[in-house]
């Protein structure tokens, strides 16, 4: 392996970038709502992952947990009219969005209540409401289709915009590059959301590519990119925020890399120490570039927050997730029935 | 002789052809390092090497393509992909190159591949991690498919299918992979292809099956036994080519056919034994043929999935339906 070639350099580097975030210039309720929605999605997939461990939930789930920050960060200036997609890793997402925990939930149970109507899962998203037009296993799926979306999006002149959740492993597929191209040929508004975590499944990225840094694909297709730290929010939040802001006034679509870790296995509960890759090492360092905890210093620090608001912060959210759960796992499941109607449109 | 589940008939399988012929090489995503979703390729790449079980980045189109190319020059290439929901990105490769060039170049080349992946229902997830789409291959020029029902086919078949000279999709039954064990002989013998296999040999009514459903189908057998009915089972196993003759003769002798299967029923693969059934045997049929299949739906997530699947009382009806007839 060429090392040199590895240009992430820091950012990729567990080591660095653990400090408290920098939040001067912030609007601290702003940051204090975002922090909720990190704690949120965080407590969300906890408790998924603990259910998953006591064989409450029978469909395979794939966790986000240390990952937090991107999502909360692009959401934030994001619109119910903007065309939201994601993948097979993307509670977050939905979350973020304003999707309901319940919906969530039930959803990965199987249940009526759920997003999808209980007939997708956990990799089977959907929240038309809050502009989440749908995540699908298929990685890269759903890359076209934001094209498509935003083109409908730049047709509607409502200056609305297609956002689409990648990860570094959807990078090697064909369709990622014929998307790209086309978006910078017609100047479509979509923004590519790179979450690179350095891992597809359990192949780190310097078997798969001969660099780390994804967004010299984008580069390569004449799209502004930015590669940025996905752990701290404030930076996650700021570039999208522009980004949006300039594929709003026709500036073309955007790639955001953002450079994170994923805490748990690629899909499941655990850590994934021991199959086949050995992460122990970067896993504990990497826990220690929290993107929670990094805003929680910064708020602290910067006064007005502490401990114990954090604490209140946190129980708050704790319980909303249980009422959640219990409410998702009395709910009912939807009818045989439900198998065969919706295949079509109805005829009249 | 060792006691093995269908996925390490599998590993043994490949694991001899490794060791066997120096131009068969294994790849596929997480097959390596990791040894691949459901453990298929364990132990492989630490036995054989990284040049001979090749972990690939993400990109099937990729995989199926460039195994196309290593097999057209002499490997004989042995990949995977992870889900057979996964496998639509392969489909412009495998139609427009696997099943045609030998024909193309008037068989100055071929194209001894395999293209393994797990399928069907069995793990709770919907849609692309439960697909059976067999037929979608069984329609293509130029491909065998291939599906095994037992650990000692999927080690008979699975050397059949690396050392055919022609493209093979082999959709190992996910339900099936840890079901149970049986013994196999690692001795290198491989089965016949373009052949199926009578399972269970009856006089009253034929069930043609494959895959993951033939569970169903010899449970269903033997209690219908139990009933007085005498059920003659057939394991297609060779999906595409059709072993026609089998069917024939054993349909020619009952008078009764049923077929069952898990993918749906629109144009599945039922649809072709039924067709040429009728077309070559109608006057032995006593009783309408009769298909229990899956729904013309996507694989619904894990409640309804037990409503898609047919299960053993749907299995029964649809033989009953012909015993009466
Ligand atoms: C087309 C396709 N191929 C393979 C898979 C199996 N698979 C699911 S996720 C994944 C890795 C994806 O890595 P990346 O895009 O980096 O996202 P991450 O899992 O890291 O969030 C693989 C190989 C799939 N779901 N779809």
């Amino acid at each position: 392996m060429d090392m040199d070639s590895f240009e992430l350099g820091d950012l990729a580097n567990p080591r660095c970038y653990t400090e408290p975030l920098d939040i001067g210039g912030c609007d601290p309720v702003l940051l204090r709502a975002q922090l909720r929605m990190m704690l949120l999605i965080r407590r969300v997939e906890e408790k998924i992952g603990d259910m998953l461990a006591a064989q409450k939930i029978p469909t395979p789930c794939h966790l986000g947990i240390g990952q937090e920050a991107i999502a909360v960060g692009v959401s934030e200036y994001l619109r119910p009219t903007d065309r939201v997609f994601g993948a097979h890793r993307s509670h977050a997402h939905f979350l973020a969005l304003g999707g309901e925990v319940t919906a969530l939930m039930a959803e990965i149970l199987g249940r009526d209540a759920g997003c999808s109507r209980g007939m997708g899962g956990s990799m089977h998203l959907w929240g038309g409401s809050v502009g989440f037009f749908g995540s699908v296993p298929i990685v890269a799926g759903t890359v076209p289709l934001a094209v498509g979306a935003a083109l409908a999006a730049k047709k509607d002149g409502e200056s609305a915009v297609a956002v689409v959740y990648l990860g570094d492993g959807a990078a090697e597929e064909g369709s990622i590059h014929e998307s790209l191209n086309l978006a910078a040929v017609w100047k479509l508004p979509v923004l590519f959301v790179c979450e690179n975590n350095l891992f597809s499944s359990h192949m780190h990225i310097s078997l798969r590519q001969p660099s780390n840094r994804v967004a010299r694909y984008a580069e390569a297709h004449c799209i502004q990119a930015a590669t940025v730290d996905g752990n701290d929010l404030v930076v996650v939040s700021r570039t999208s925020d522009d980004m949006v802001a300039a594929m709003r006034d026709g500036g073309g679509p955007r790639f955001l890399e953002v450079v994170t870790y994923r805490w748990r296995g690629h899909v499941g509960y655990r850590e994934d120490n021991d199959v086949g890759v050995n992460r122990s090492t970067d896993l504990t360092l990497w826990k220690r570039r929290d993107p929670i905890r990094r805003l929680v210093d910064a708020l602290t620090m910067a006064g007005g927050w502490d401990n114990h608001a954090f604490h209140a912060m946190d129980e708050a959210v704790k319980t909303e997730v249980e009422k959640a759960w219990q409410q998702a796992e009395t709910a009912p499941y939807p009818p045989a029935s439900a198998l065969l109607d919706r295949v079509y449109a109805e005829r009249h | 002789m060792a006691k093995v589940t269908m996925v390490e008939a599998i590993t043994l399988a490949m694991a001899y052809e490794l060791e066997h012929d120096p131009s068969v090489v294994v790849l596929g995503e997480d097959v390596g390092v990791n040894g691949g979703v459901f453990r298929a390729t364990a132990g492989l790449q630490q036995r054989f090497g990284k040049e001979r079980v090749m972990d690939t980045p993400l990109a099937e189109a990729l995989i199926a393509g460039m195994s196309i190319g290593m097999a057209a020059q002499g490997m004989k290439p042995v990949a995977e992909i992870q889900f057979s929901g996964f496998i639509y990105p392969t489909v412009d490769q495998m139609i427009n190159h696997a099943g045609r060039l030998r024909t193309r170049t008037r068989g100055r080349l071929h194209v001894p591949m395999v293209l393994r992946a797990p399928s069907g229902g069995g793990i709770h997830a919907p849609e692309h991690h439960s697909e059976s789409n067999e037929a979608l291959f069984a329609h293509m020029p130029g491909i065998r498919t291939l599906m095994p029902s037992s650990p000692a086919r999927a080690y008979g078949l699975l050397l059949a299918a690396i050392r055919d000279p022609d493209p093979v999709v082999f959709l190992e039954p996910t339900r099936l992979y840890r079901l149970n064990k049986q013994e196999v002989e690692d001795n290198g013998e491989a089965l016949p292809l373009d052949t199926c296999f009578v399972l269970r040999e009856g006089e009253d009514v034929t069930l043609v099956s494959w895959g993951a459903m033939l569970h169903e189908t010899l449970q269903a057998a033997a209690k219908l036994a139990e009933e007085g009915a005498s059920c003659e089972v057939i394991d297609l196993a060779s999906v595409s080519p059709i072993d026609f003759e089998t069917i024939l003769e054993s349909v020619e002798k009952t008078g009764r056919l049923a077929i069952i299967h898990e993918a749906p029923k629109n144009c599945g693969v039922g649809a072709e034994i039924a067709a040429t059934v009728a077309e070559k045997a109608i006057y032995s049929l006593k009783a309408p043929i009769e298909r229990v299949t899956g729904y013309d739906i996507p694989m619904p997530l894990f409640k309804l999935e037990h409503d898609y699947i047919p299960g053993m009382e749907r299995v029964i009806q649809g033989i009953r339906k012909v015993l009466e007839a």
